[in-house]
């Protein structure tokens, strides 16, 4: 037996000794913790050591009533008289194992056996019967001491000020404090102040000796455990101050942060009468105390970095938090945008009036006014609208995922990303639009080797547009994939009685079908979709929202589901512009420029619908034309170059008047089928502006052209 | 350059276990069994880090810290002692001759590692 074993079974004894007592002990006080935990650690001791030194036995036999005791620590297992005597009979046991250490009797291996099974009965049913944890503390500290009960604060985000003043010898010790520094600035956000008041003149410096200290304000999730752990091997030869001075990161809290002279306080800097003496004298608190002698420089440094600090982080968090809200009826906020909608009509006659009236006063009242209303009517739009944006980035993620999964090659693009619309069309949209992706990429884009042999690039493209067009908003999303399969649609619904079998609805109805309750073609179900549960959800969904869903499709080379949602009122900014003596809007998005020709040059355009603008030719409509406007068109034709589908397209019209705050009004019923309009605003005088819608326009004029 | 570590030990069991888990972290080490021998090696080897234990014939942990404190090529070499529970007072000694830290017997290869990128970095 060497020295080791021998001094293992010394400590051993002592040990069991001691077990004995906290044991007996532990049986009055049986939620004493600071026992439970001695009870523990003396059980981890003579298990550790005994497996360091071969006392295999005894450290399996003391895993098993270790383990008892860890539950009783993490409070799954409580102190019982049965726990008491078994663990009691357990020591008695890894005594005798200690006596005849290598010459067990059958007998004893019965009672130790009798001893596990009961310990073991015991654990049973609690979750954490599992090994005992590897050690009593993480970092290899000594086991933990008993402490004074401290604000547990691990897991919260709290700040501390660590002070951390070691003794000048400290170097001596063959400590690096640079290195505990660093470990402290690992447990999370800090500032690190450095005191150096106490350096000496460089002919005394002796530099074995360590001048300066330490204070750090230190933001952290782990705990003052976890700092003082840091400071393990140096707390007893330095001076550590561990200070909780910001628990309560709740960004709802608007309570300010600590105030300069208050933070002094609290470091003892000066006392809280002299603070408020300095305070009286109402200069700037930090200098007051530099020249009352109260606070050295570097103190009112210190004091502030800590300031900043709290500040700072206090600001993130803030920042990172979820903004509050409120939440209204929509239709009190429908009211307040119709007001300020009136309110900009009257603003238009007020700004008329003063101009005409040419009085200075006037004119600035009607000024201040304007700028006004156009704030009130942002921020009133801007209460009820969000960019569609957000929603479709959040897609990316859904598309780069769902592709990866099944193999494909996808690619999304977005367009139209600043549309706005109502904040609860957009909560209610992401269900659908998620669903509608999903169908996209599963059932629509092929494998890329199957789009190869289609002659169509490998990689397939999911495109999200989202536009204004009147009192509407749309959202497309279209695929580059196979298309709708109209026999395969047709076979189904037969398959599941929607349809009769000899019937041959037209295209558009055959895909309509698709949104029937318990529709789904994929052959086999995939995770992603095609369960057939969707698309009548999706069709329920935007009904809910007042809205319709189109889908068109061309077998092999796509397809595009059109959401159409209603957008009641809006106001949007335009282009005020004339025709012979109509007024007319055209939004102000679509526009890229303005040109003028002059009567040949529109002459010339009108003949060949064309006109050549920078190198560049492009398409154009006469809206004088179009509108059958009889007058004498003026001498230099103005051109408005808007943008549709991507391409150019110039609109001849008579003046350009300027930009325009535009409240849509929707047109009356009776003229609800006017193609190329979308809406009517009222000006300032009380005339009536028609809105123009540029896609339907032109897309008239591209009929009116095929046919002739 | 990978640090080296000296591990003093009277035990061959406990010196080889140290030496395993260090060397395995890409450390290098140097092994002493006693006080004595420890202090005849740092004359050879340059050593970032001491590894002791408290107990050894010829020379123990503690006076091996004096002497390695009293000399001024090696007075800040950082020391760490093993030691076990039951000898917080010869904690205590070694810490006033001038120890950086200590591990507590019976410790995990992950705490001796802890206690070591500790004291002298990663």
């Amino acid at each position: 037996m060497d020295t080791h074993q021998t001094a293992y079974i010394e400590e051993a004894r002592e040990i069991l000794t001691e077990l004995e007592t906290s044991l007996l002990e532990l049986e009055e006080r049986p939620d004493d913790m600071e026992l439970i935990g001695r009870v523990f650690r003396a059980l981890h001791t003579i298990k550790g050591s005994g497996a360091m030194f071969g006392f295999d036995e005894i450290a399996t036999f003391t895993h098993h009533v270790e383990t008892a005791f860890d539950l009783v620590r993490s409070g799954e297992l409580t102190v019982s008289s049965d726990l008491i005597n078994l663990t009691l009979a357990a020591r008695d046991e890894i005594r005798k194992m200690l006596e005849d250490h290598g010459n067990r009797s059958e007998e004893d291996q019965q009672t130790a056996d009798e001893i596990l099974i009961n310990i073991k009965h015991l654990t049973q049913g609690t979750k954490g019967e599992k090994a005992a944890p590897e050690n009593t503390s993480k970092s290899g500290s000594p086991p933990p001491k008993p402490r004074a009960p401290l604000p547990e604060v691990k897991g919260k985000l709290a700040t501390f000020r660590v002070s951390f003043k070691p003794t000048p010898e400290i170097l001596l010790t063959g400590t690096n404090p640079i290195l505990l520094l660093q470990e402290l600035a690992e447990l999370g956000e800090c500032t690190i102040i450095i005191g150096n008041e106490a350096i000496p003149p460089l002919t005394e410096i002796n530099p074995e000796l360590c001048y300066v200290y330490w204070e750090v304000i230190l933001t952290t999730r782990s705990g003052e455990n976890a700092i003082k752990d840091v400071f393990i091997f140096v707390e007893d030869c330095s001076e550590i101050r561990i200070d909780l001075i910001d628990e309560d990161l709740d960004p709802d809290d608007d309570t300010q942060h600590k105030k300069l002279g208050e933070i002094l306080v609290d470091r003892n800097v000066l006392s809280a009468s002299e603070l408020s003496n300095c305070l009286a004298k109402q200069k700037r608190i930090g200098e007051v105390l530099v020249e009352a002698n109260l606070a050295s420089n570097d103190a009112i440094d210190n004091a502030l970095a800590e300031q900043n600090h709290l500040t700072k982080v206090r600001q993130k968090h803030k920042d990172h938090a979820e903004t509050s809200t409120i939440r209204v009826e929509a239709g009190r906020l429908d009211n307040l945008v119709d007001l300020v909608g009136e309110l900009v009509t009257l603003q238009a006659r007020l700004s008329q009036k003063a101009l005409r009236e040419n009085d200075p006063d006037l004119i600035s009242i009607s000024e201040e006014a304007d700028r006004l209303t156009a704030e009130l009517r942002n921020n009133a739009m801007s209460i009820r609208m969000l960019p569609i944006g957000d929603t479709f980035s959040k897609f990316r993620r859904l598309v780069r995922d769902l592709s990866k999964g099944l193999g494909k090659q996808i690619v999304m693009t977005t367009e139209g990303e600043d549309t706005e619309l109502d904040k609860t069309v957009i909560d209610k949209l992401n269900d659908p639009m998620v669903h509608l992706i999903r169908n996209c990429i599963d059932h629509g884009i092929e494998m890329p080797e199957e789009r190869e042999a289609a002659g169509k690039p490998p990689q397939g493209t999911v495109h999200l547009k989202a536009f204004h067009s009147g009192a509407n908003v749309y959202l497309q999303i279209t695929d580059d994939g196979k298309g709708l399969d109209a026999e395969a649609i047709r076979a189904k619904a037969v398959e599941k009685n929607l349809l009769s079998a000899d019937a041959t609805p037209p295209e558009s109805e055959l895909f309509a079908l698709i949104f029937a309750p318990g529709f789904s073609t994929a052959k086999t179900v995939s995770d992603v979709s095609g369960r057939g549960v969707g698309m009548d959800v999706v069709k329920r969904n935007i009904d809910a929202l007042r809205g319709t869903i189109e889908l068109e499709s061309n077998k092999g080379t796509g397809t595009t589901v059109t959401l159409k949602l209603p957008l009641t009122l809006a106001i949007i900014d335009g282009l005020l512009v004339q025709i012979d003596t109509g007024f007319f809007v055209i939004p102000l998005t679509a526009v890229e420029e303005c040109l003028e020709l002059t009567r040949q040059e529109a002459r010339l355009a009108q003949e060949r619908n064309m006109i050549s603008f920078r190198g560049e030719i492009f398409s154009y409509i006469s809206l004088r034309e179009m509108f059958g406007c009889k007058g004498e068109p003026p001498p230099l034709e103005k051109v408005v170059v808007v943008e549709v589908n991507g391409s150019r397209i110039g609109m001849g019209l008579d003046s350009v008047i300027g930009q325009h705050q535009t409240v849509i009004k929707s047109l009356s019923k009776v003229y609800q089928n006017i193609t190329g309009l979308s809406g009517a605003t009222i000006l300032g005088d009380g005339t009536v502006a028609l809105i123009l819608d540029i896609p339907q326009l032109v897309h008239c004029a591209e009929i009116e052209r095929r046919g002739g | 350059m990978s640090k080296t570590i000296m591990t003093v030990d009277d035990s061959a069991s406990v010196r080889q276990m140290v030496s395993f888990t260090l060397s395995g972290a890409g450390y290098g080490v140097v092994e002493a069994e006693h006080g004595q021998d420890a202090l005849d090696k740092l004359k050879a080897a340059a050593v970032n880090l001491i590894i002791t234990d408290l107990n050894m014939p010829v020379m123990d942990g503690i006076e091996l810290v004096r002497a390695v404190r009293s000399d001024p090529a090696l007075k800040f070499l950082p020391i760490v002692l093993l030691t076990t529970e039951s000898q917080d007072s010869k904690k205590q000694e070694g810490r006033q001759a001038g120890a950086t830290g200590w591990i507590v017997k019976p410790f995990k290869p992950e705490q001796l590692l802890a206690v070591v990128k500790k004291i002298i970095g990663a």
